[in-house]
């Protein structure tokens, strides 16, 4: 007992009055990994902010219980205390300086430094930097996490991937670290890269750091940890040894029910309309290049676009999207679309929820309502009521709060109104909130890029139903880039497979895994 | 993709390649001879390119085009006064002017920094409003309380009225004694080499500075408060800090500037210069939350040339010499303006086009 580095004993915490977390209490051994797992809204972020100290947690009314460090009762009252303390947290948003590089983030206020006579007078403040230990203290760390990230590439200029990674290596340079938690450190990776990160983490762990990790991705949880601790409804429903408990028990905790198999349903669109033809498509994204990709799109369809990381697949919609520079010929019903130009392509009616949802074009300090709304209203000024003969056109509120409940109840998003601040919600409401945006465009064409990422399992059926719900009441046609090739094969009619950039082969989703695992790994059948 | 990279370059430069079409078009015009034109040109450049330095330090601290320079301004000005009251001249003058500048300029600095900490997102137009604020306690100072309260020895500065100080002071026994120190003449052209050399070394210092733990702190700041703030820097001392550093500079830099002069118009000589300074770092190719040396250098011989060539350029083909007048204080204005809203669409433009993907930053 006396070994835990870290005990949370009952952790009580309200937002504006609403209780998030009732009873929470959590230990952790030296060396040991703990999963926490729970529903979108469950309070895993807010838990771990407490923890870290984090500014949100002080500024709405601190906390309540107590929190031991290596059996000492701690007051966390800034996430510097918590620093000290050897805490690190890896945040579900990015908490990185985009014009700084890798190096720069990863030592970021605790950079190694020399004295100068300069310095000796004026304070440290003045001392000048150590480029080359930073560099070399920056790439021990960047080797330890496993991935080449170029440490002198701007955090900007990077995939997301290489940007968590980055975040990671920021963390475990810490000499005095003790206790890591990662708020869901593979919601943003694909397969491959998050095997990697969980072998960092396994090996971390070897080193006596205690972790927390959280993820949506049950597997995972299996796979490193030793134990997994479950809440709902802000408590702690179950707290096990990952021997002695399977994924399906650790879901109907979470839920509280059983997630129940989706059926397929055939659909065939050979020989219909091709709505938007792509051919020779190359797009400079890093770590994602599109090196010559060709397909023709057929008008409603759902267009599964499936691959392993860094073979391109987010390319391609952030490429049309004209995110990243991108060349070839895309032709939208038959006319010519220009690629190099964003909005041109939003007013063609086509929508984008890109992949990258830790700053997912959510306005978050506006309402719910106003953020499923804005871009509609810009775009194709809908919910406008007219009046004077158009002369005079104003919000039409009622109907934009039709609209954003409609999308709360059919996405489940938990929230307190449509009149809550996005801030406010979990991440993955979060995630789904932009869904609702791209739905309330009412889009003749939309891409979505991993859209269950961070989704609870519970929700994930939910909104893969509602993209199937509306592609079949609007015809909207779907394109969908998932690394999850069984979330693909739910919902797609047909899914092309991504390899080197370039199509390795088009099968319709009711072909066996297997083959879509050979094309993924380039033994084309 | 070699094609767009090349419109690109030419969009982000837009700015710096309009001024030299203006000028390009205004040299002939103007009729004014080579030798003429690099005369003016250095002499220029040697006396305005400190200024505009000091600007640099709060644009990388994320606090915009600044007019907390003015305030530097001002407290260059009353030291000159000071130096001059006591009939220290020649170089001595002008170092104990700018020692004498340096607390006041922290003095103004710390708190136009205060106050803009409290204007986030809004410190280009907070500083503006603050300069005219600072300017009504200045002329109070000079105009009312210089003789009565703060001791003014001579007489030749005083208004006729026995308080507050004259509308312009000579400063004709320390005019150009930097500049004449150590001086070259190559060609006909006159090098002021001590103040290039003043200004070189400005130039190493801000290099240097971007180097240290408080300068990386400054491009934290400036780039994400939030996440500087989460790792421990303490945001608003930085910001703070950064002003002040622009302030003092601005102070040498004015006192630099008026010793080229050889006289303070005291009631105006600094209310333009925070514009001139800032449309010249714009002309040269600076944005709001970007810019280096080298927009200081390419901004600065450029606005200048225009300066010289457009008023004479005008004078030719209207036949008005009224005009020219009118035609600087346009331009420099219109600068601003246009840089401006240059910058503001291109941002919107990026936020625009990420707003099917991911917000800014
Ligand atoms: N700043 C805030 N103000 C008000 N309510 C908040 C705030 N932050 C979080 N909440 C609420 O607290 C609850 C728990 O949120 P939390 O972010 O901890 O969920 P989570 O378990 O991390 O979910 P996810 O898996 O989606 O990330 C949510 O209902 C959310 O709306
Ligand atoms: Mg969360």
């Amino acid at each position: 007992m006396s070994n835990n580095v870290l005990e949370m004993k009952n952790i009580k915490k309200s937002y504006y009055g609403t209780t998030v977390l009732h009873d929470i209490n959590l230990s952790l051994k030296e060396g040991e990994i703990v999963g926490l797992v729970g529903e979108n809204g469950a309070g895993k972020s807010t838990l771990m902010n407490i923890l870290f100290g984090d500014e949100v947690i002080a500024s709405t009314g601190g906390y309540e219980g107590e929190i031991l460090i290596d059996g000492k009762v701690e007051n966390i009252g800034s996430s510097f205390d918590a620093l000290n303390l050897g805490i690190g947290m890896v945040h579900q948003e990015f908490s990185l300086i985009p014009g700084f590089t890798a190096t720069e983030n990863i030592l970021f206020n605790r950079e190694p430094s020399k004295k100068s006579s300069i310095s000796s007078i004026f304070g440290d403040r003045l001392d000048t930097l150590d480029r080359k230990k930073m560099k070399d203290i920056a790439d021990s760390a960047i080797d330890k996490v496993g991935v080449k990230i170029n440490d002198s590439m701007l955090v900007a200029n990077m995939p997301v991937g290489h940007k968590q990674f980055t975040e990671i290596a920021r963390e475990i340079s810490k000499d005095n670290l003790k206790v890591l938690i990662l708020d869901e450190p593979t919601a943003v990776l694909t397969e491959k890269e998050a095997t990697t990160l969980l072998m960092s983490i396994k090996n971390l762990a070897s080193r006596g750091i205690a972790i927390i990790f959280i993820s949506h991705r049950l597997n995972e949880i299996l796979d490193v940890c030793n134990r997994v601790v479950v809440i709902r409804d802000g408590f702690v429903v179950k707290d096990s040894d990952i021997k002695s408990i399977t994924i399906d028990e650790i879901t109907k905790c979470m839920i509280g029910r059983e997630v129940g198999e989706r059926k397929r349903d055939d659909r065939n669109f050979d020989g219909k309309g091709v709505i938007m033809s792509i051919k020779n498509l190359y797009v400079d994204m890093p770590g994602e290049n599109v090196k010559g990709f060709n397909i023709d799109i057929y008008d409603g369809e759902i267009l599964g676009i499936g691959g392993l990381a860094g073979q391109g697949k987010l390319g391609i919609p952030n490429g049309i999207m004209g995110l990243y520079d991108a060349e070839g010929d895309v032709e939208y019903k038959g006319k010519k679309l220009d690629i190099t130009k964003p909005i041109c392509t939003l007013e063609e009616d086509i929508a984008f929820v890109s992949e990258d949802r830790r700053g997912v074009g959510l306005l978050l300090d506006e309402s719910l309502e106003w953020n499923v709304s804005f871009l509609t209203m810009q775009v194709k000024n809908k919910f406008l009521k007219k009046i004077l003969g158009g002369l005079i056109s104003y919000r039409d509120n009622d109907e934009i709060k039709k609209v954003t409940d409609h999308y709360i109840e059919a996405l489940n998003i938990k929230c307190t109104g449509t009149k809550q601040k996005a801030r406010e919600l979990s991440g993955g409401n979060q995630q789904k909130v932009c869904l609702a945006k791209a739905f309330a465009m009412a889009p003749k064409f939309l891409f979505v890029s991993e859209p269950t990422r961070g989704i609870d399992v519970g929700a994930k059926a939910l909104v893969l139903d509602a993209l199937k719900g509306y592609n079949v009441k609007h015809g909207t046609t779907v394109v969908m880039v998932s690394s999850e090739i069984e979330e693909l094969r739910q919902i797609c009619d047909r899914i092309a497979i991504v390899s080197d950039g370039k199509v390795a082969g088009i099968y319709k989703a009711s072909e066996p895994v297997e083959k879509f695992g050979a094309l993924m790994i380039g033994a084309g059948v | 993709m070699k094609n767009f990279d090349l419109k690109k370059f030419l969009a982000d430069r837009s700015v710096p390649i309009m001024f030299i079409i203006i000028c390009l078009v205004c040299i002939p015009l103007s009729g004014f001879s080579t030798s003429y034109l690099f005369n003016e040109i250095v002499t220029r450049v040697a006396r305005n390119t400190f200024l505009i330095l000091s600007l640099l330090i709060p644009i990388m601290a994320g606090m915009g085009l600044n007019f907390g320079m003015t305030l530097g301004a001002m407290a260059g000005e009353i030291a000159l006064i000071f130096s001059s009251d006591w009939q220290i001249w020649g170089i001595p003058g002008v170092v104990l002017a700018m020692i004498l500048s340096i607390p006041i300029s922290i003095l103004l600095g710390a708190l136009c920094g205060t106050l803009l900490n409290m204007s986030r997102g809004r410190e280009m137009i907070t500083s503006y409003i603050i300069s005219f604020f600072i300017n009504g306690i200045y002329q109070l100072v000079v105009l009312y309380m210089m003789g009565p309260i703060i001791p003014i020895l001579h007489e030749s500065i005083k208004l006729p009225r026995g308080y507050g100080i004259r509308n312009t002071v000579s400063l004709l026994n320390l005019r150009q004694c930097i500049d004449n120190l150590i001086s070259v003449n190559i060609l006909g052209v006159k090098i002021p080499v001590l103040s290039f050399i003043i200004i070189i070394a400005l130039c190493l210092f801000i290099v240097w500075f971007t180097k240290t733990k408080l300068g990386q702190d400054m491009r934290a700041v400036g780039q994400n408060m939030e996440v500087a703030r989460a790792a421990g820097i303490n945001v608003d001392r930085t910001r703070v800090l950064s002003i002040i550093i622009s302030t003092v500079l601005a102070g040498f830099g004015m006192i630099l500037y008026l010793q080229n002069m050889g006289n303070i118009a005291t009631y105006s000589s600094h209310s333009q210069i925070g514009m001139f300074c800032i449309a010249a770092l714009l002309v040269g190719g600076a944005s709001v939350d970007k810019a280096s040396i080298g927009n200081v250098f390419l901004g600065v011989i450029l606005f200048h040339l225009m300066f010289i060539v457009a008023p004479r350029a005008g004078t030719v083909i209207t036949g008005d010499s009224m005009i020219g007048e009118y035609f600087r204080v346009f331009i420099s204005y219109g600068v601003i303006t246009l840089a401006l809203v240059m910058y503001e669409a291109k941002k919107h433009k990026k936020k625009k086009m990420k707003d099917g993907g991911d917000n800014e930053e």
